[in-house]
């Protein structure tokens, strides 16, 4: 059994890294200052489908790189780390069924729950979107609109969400404990204290399992498995960003500190597919379905 | 990432597989509780059949997968725990196997892996909790012997244990990490005295151990004198790697008990509990699968555990009091009756979050190594 990420996914998680890295940092706060109304980057939304984003499931003959849910998992979890912007996981999905949306020139919205992400910049909009009511989003970086009719949610959206609040997860975990190594007060650093300490601990623990959780639910790619990751990493994303800004204290509740971005975008997240509470029903039937105890047997 | 096994490890798993069926119907009656030599023989027996079927060093030398796959498929089957054999197998004998002369080795070793002996651990003490090093049980040389007077508490088997592997301040004067050595006393010594304590589940788990003048020959230290610190930190170390595995395996099948049984008296019906039932399903998925993740770590680091062992205990320790809490809440009114399935268990739990490292020093672990937070009080 290895259980563990192989060089090609490190190499792949690398070069995503890089490239959003440096593309990203300054748009965030330019986005930002859009608000109420960003626009998505469209130099930036091709720079990522020449990544591989979009693409890098289909087969090489459409032009994908033919690769898999775990390495769409890492791809999704640095996306989510760097708070990158747009309706990712709907252009994700819409790849090689939307023209354009696997190279990135097209942008594609989806109904998801009740509700629809950058429905006014997005080129198509899955399944449609009529009726829709545009909401005062409390996420500057991503517009809302309502729609009348729950839109059905595709379990691969359910695990590349919880990719991208795994991402954040991590980060808000990193950024705490930054804070935490350099605020000083009552002389000294305030990571020394251990009412500091471990919250910065609970959230890495909470990281370190939501973690399992997804990569393990990428290489089944069983829905239950993908149920577990769901709920799993919205408590990890969630909690850890509430931690986050408590830890970084007043400042935490500023605008311009980035510790709200990161738990408004996680809120939202934890939203799509009209929140967790399908997947925890779905988790309790599987122990009555007698599945949890087999699958566990045969991996 | 992948979550297969090799040929090699699935040939391991179904060869176990069929033993246990062949074995396991021809154990003798399990003891009772309270019946310490039936427990010791009991265990020791398992032991033995271990040995004579080649698991018996599984603990020691098998590759961390090949141990994962013991532990799940023994649990799974319903083979005895490691029980009385705990000490000997997962913390005394790691520690002689890795520090240990090769005399110390050959005398000791061989004795646990055929389930001939018993130990115990004397660490703790009752001013020495979770600041261990703070230990104030003395050993002053005397010729060849040490004599060694203190007390120590949280002994479990002490009752019928051969073997003590003790700590001991040899240098009073020293900073308190480094004036302490391990020993391996011998429970025929004169001197000791051994007093159950009776745990809030309202069984005698565990003992104190009281040290009179308990002469300890000086060929039984294992490494170097004052160095028994290290020593130590080479056993917690086995402790914090597949220590949980069956654990688990066994939670996940009590999760489906629990929800059979709430289907069946109608808890079932209340969303928040179907619900908690739910989240619990993913809580104890995960951890299986981080022990995947930590035990292919290992597997890949040459089979040392890292301090991943403590982001598991604290997230595994937590989730067994939640099952057992929500035990609790299937039950209703029967959860306060001790003849109860599930009722001493969720006493039990509450352990967990102590033992071991309480939750506390494990976040502390987890800052300071791990995040790399700066040590303070």
């Amino acid at each position: 059994m290895r259980f563990q990420l192989t060089d090609e996914q490190k190499a792949l998680r690398a070069v995503v890294r890089d490239v959003i890295g440096r593309s990203s940092a300054a748009g965030v706060w330019g986005l930002v200052a859009q608000f109420p109304a960003p626009l998505i980057d469209r130099g930036f939304w091709r720079a990522l489908g020449e990544l591989g984003v979009f693409s890098l499931r289909l087969p090489e003959v459409d032009g994908g790189a033919g690769l898999g849910l775990p390495e769409a998992v890492l791809v999704f979890e640095e996306l989510g780390w760097a708070l990158v912007p747009g309706p990712l996981v709907a252009t994700h999905l819409a790849a090689g069924v939307v023209p354009g949306a696997a190279t990135g020139e097209t942008v594609v919205a989806a109904a998801d729950g009740s509700l629809v992400e950058w429905l006014d910049e997005a080129d198509v909009v899955l399944p449609g979107a009529e009726g829709a009511v545009a909401l005062r989003s409390v996420d500057p970086l991503t517009p809302l609109h309502r729609v009348p009719a729950p839109g059905r949610t595709d379990p691969v959206a359910v695990l590349l969400t919880a990719a991208e609040q795994l991402g954040t997860a991590a980060r808000v975990c990193e950024l705490a404990v930054q804070h935490a190594r350099t605020r000083e007060q009552f002389g000294q650093a305030i990571g020394g204290f251990q009412a500091v300490k471990h919250l910065c601990a609970q959230s890495l623990v909470r990281v370190e399992v939501a973690r399992a959780a997804v990569y393990a639910a990428a290489v089944t790619g069983d829905v239950v498995d993908i149920a577990a990751a769901r709920v799993l990493a919205d408590e990890a994303a969630v909690r850890g960003a509430r931690d986050c800004l408590q830890v970084h204290g007043g400042m935490g509740f500023t605008w311009e500190s980035e510790v709200h971005l990161h738990l408004k975008r996680a809120w939202v997240r934890a939203r799509r597919g009209g929140g967790n509470t399908e997947s925890e029903e779905l988790l309790a039937a599987d122990l009555l379905a007698g599945v949890a105890w087999r699958g566990a047997c045969l991996r | 990432m992948d979550l297969s096994y090799t040929a090699q490890e699935d040939e391991f798993r179904a060869r176990l597989r069929e033993w246990l069926g062949k074995v396991l119907p021809t154990l003798p009656v399990k003891p009772s509780p309270d019946d310490w030599p039936g427990r010791r023989a009991y265990d020791l027996g398992w032991q033995r059949m271990l040995y004579d079927a080649g698991y018996a060093d599984v603990h020691w030398d098998a590759s961390p997968t090949t141990r994962l796959i013991f532990l799940e498929e023994t649990e799974k089957a319903g083979a005895p725990y490691v029980g009385a054999n705990f000490v000997g197998l997962l913390h005394a004998g790691p520690t002689i196997a890795a520090e240990g002369t090769p005399e110390q080795r050959e005398r000791w070793l061989p004795p646990v892996l055929r389930g001939d002996e018993v130990w115990c651990q004397g660490f703790s003490e009752p001013d020495a909790g979770s600041d261990l090093a703070a230990l104030r049980t003395r050993a002053w040389r005397d010729g060849d012997d040490y004599v060694v007077t203190g007390s120590k508490i949280w002994t479990s088997h002490a009752e019928v244990a051969d073997w003590c592997e003790l700590l001991v301040r040899t240098d009073a004067d020293a900073p308190k990490h480094r004036g302490i050595s391990w020993l391996a006393m011998p429970m025929s010594a004169a001197g000791i005295t051994v007093r159950p304590l009776r745990t809030l589940a309202g069984s005698a788990e565990f003992a104190e151990v009281f040290l009179d003048e308990v002469r300890v020959p000086v060929g039984n230290r294992v490494g170097d004198e004052n160095d028994g610190w290290r020593v130590t930190m080479v056993t917690l170390s086995f402790e914090r790697g597949t220590a949980f595995v069956g654990e688990v395996v066994a939670c996940r099948r009590v999760l489906g008990e629990l929800a059979v049984e709430a289907r069946r008296n109608g808890r079932w019906d209340d969303p928040v509990l179907r619900r908690q039932l739910g989240r619990l399903n993913a809580e104890f998925r995960a951890l299986w699968r981080l022990t995947q993740w930590n035990v292919s770590e290992a597997e890949a680091s040459g089979g040392v555990p890292g301090v991943g062992g403590s982001v598991f205990k604290l997230r595994y320790s937590h989730a067994r009091q939640e099952l057992y809490d929500a035990a609790a809440d299937v039950l209703g009114p029967d959860s306060l009756d001790l003849e109860r399935a599930w009722v001493l268990d969720r006493l039990s739990s509450l352990s967990y979050t102590i033992a071991a490292g309480t939750s506390q020093i494990q976040q502390n672990i987890v800052a300071e190594r791990i995040l790399g937070l700066p040590k303070g009080r």
